[in-house]
């Protein structure tokens, strides 16, 4: 590579680093404890459990269960009802004044499947781990605070891609994993930073990469509605709202007769942001470790019950879900979490080693061996 | 001139083989406990955890060189 050339790698690792350094602090710090919500959650909160019955127990009728709800909740909306997860025999239905309010100050009310007791309405705002998960997505700025840590995230992978680059010509005299322990510590911290760093790429360019996809999920549904939903709905994208919602019991069998070999993971209700005005879409999930990421659609008209339509996700959508776990790290069990805190931890010490070796070489007069332009040839001077 | 430039092609495939392979072996280990459980989690454990061994591996005498104050350099190579 010719000075120039590296010259302007240099130049890209710099400032991106320094441009996004203190976001991808905060995003590193709060991810970290979000890595184990679900066990923080269980932690410090109580949760009703559901009644304990053994396996292939029939579970409640959902039209009986869909009256509590309203009886509890008089005068509200249902936008969905889900099927927990992580927590299998426990439904969670979404309540809101009105059908198409936001989404994101829904209530979550938590049923017995297989009794239809309600169980309980866990308040998630103003959770340790909510706050985090706000901090995390969109920093309690919405849609534009998203799309910016979006572009934190972009400027993260070019100082991933330039720091891949200006690693050779540092490596020049030395060894892999090599750290020059009896000089400064703007040298140690220098080899520190390299060798993490160039060990935990394929890991930070991964969660980085799925991060930044995460951050257009929004706009992902918005392209959902307006091409496949609206496809899918056909005629029916205009017809009114029902006076009177057909079974749900019956649209899910019928559903699930269309997908023996899948799993009801949410359903949306009419004018919800995932439905037509007048249908229901009953979203499926697989069975297998890949599968159960995925999920497949099926609308049913609300107001007669009838089949519509189903087909499977586009790429687009595909790849956003699969994007969720590759950033979360909750797809391998407890000891991958761990190894993903600790990865994390590693990307908080390049991280720092990296803003260090900016400010240590600011310190350093022109021309001596910390110097932006020269830093390269760091490697080459020091007697090896 | 042309030796010259052999051998720094020669040095520089070096220099990123260590890292690549880590990289490759952690990078399809995140795509293995998408596959399947079970083994395939355990698969992953491996290779997702394997730049933490490595940096483990470099990190271990570097400290215990540190406590005992010993001055002399300490660089540890792994290839």
């Amino acid at each position: 590579m010719t000075n120039s050339a590296l010259r302007k790698w240099s130049w890209v690792h710099k400032w991106s680093s320094l441009v996004s350094t203190v976001f991808l602090l905060m995003l590193c710090i709060t991810g970290l404890p979000l890595i184990f919500h679900h066990e923080i959650d269980d932690l410090l909160h109580e949760h009703a459990q559901p009644v304990a019955v053994s396996p292939g127990t029939p579970s409640a009728n959902l039209d009986g269960i869909m009256e509590k709800v309203h009886q509890r909740y008089p005068g509200k909306a249902i936008q969905f009802l889900a099927w927990d997860d992580d927590e299998p025999g426990v439904l969670l239905w979404f309540i809101n004044d009105r059908v198409d309010s936001d989404p994101q100050t829904n209530r979550i009310a938590r049923y017995d499947a297989n009794t239809g007791a309600f169980l309980d309405e866990p308040d998630f705002n103003g959770r340790f781990t909510t706050i985090l998960y706000r901090l995390h997505t969109d920093m309690f700025a919405g849609l534009s605070g998203k799309l910016f840590l979006g572009l934190m995230g972009a400027f993260f992978v070019a100082a991933i891609i330039s720091g891949i680059v200006v690693y050779a010509p540092f490596m020049r005299k030395l060894k892999f994993g090599e750290i020059r322990q009896s000089r400064a510590r703007p040298v140690r911290w220098l080899d520190w930073h390299n060798f993490l760093g160039i060990i935990v790429v394929a890991w930070m360019l991964v969660v980085g990469g799925t991060g930044i996809l995460n951050t257009w999920a929004d706009l992902v549904v918005k392209i959902w509605q307006y091409t496949q939903l609206t496809e899918m709905l056909g005629d029916g994208k205009d017809k009114p709202a029902p006076t009177k919602l057909a079974s749900i019991e019956d649209a899910v069998k019928l559903a699930r007769g269309k997908l023996p070999d899948m799993e009801p993971q949410t359903l949306a209700f009419p004018g919800t942001i995932f439905a037509g005005p007048a249908h229901y879409v009953v979203f499926f999930k697989g069975n297998t470790p890949v599968t159960s990421r995925l999920l497949k659609p099926v609308v049913i008209d609300a107001e007669t019950g009838a089949f519509t339509d189903t087909r499977d996700m586009p790429w687009y959508v595909t790849a956003l879900l699969i994007s969720k776990p590759l950033h979360f790290g909750d797809y391998g069990g407890m000891p991958l979490k761990i190894i993903w805190a600790i990865l994390d931890l590693v990307t908080i010490i390049i991280l720092i080693t990296g803003l260090y070796l900016w400010i240590a070489r600011r310190r350093v007069p022109a021309g001596q061996a910390l110097e932006d332009g020269a830093s390269y040839s760091i490697a080459e001077r020091v007697p090896t | 001139m042309s030796q010259q430039i052999l051998s720094k092609t020669a040095e520089r495939s070096t220099t990123y083989r260590a890292p690549g392979l880590i990289a490759v072996v952690s990078g399809v280990g995140l795509i293995f406990a998408l596959v399947g459980d079970g083994f395939w989690d355990a698969m992953s454990w491996l290779a997702v955890g394997l730049p933490l061994a490595v940096a483990a591996w470099v990190w271990w005498p570097l400290s215990a060189l540190k406590q005992k104050t010993t001055p002399t350099r300490a660089s540890r190579v792994l290839d």
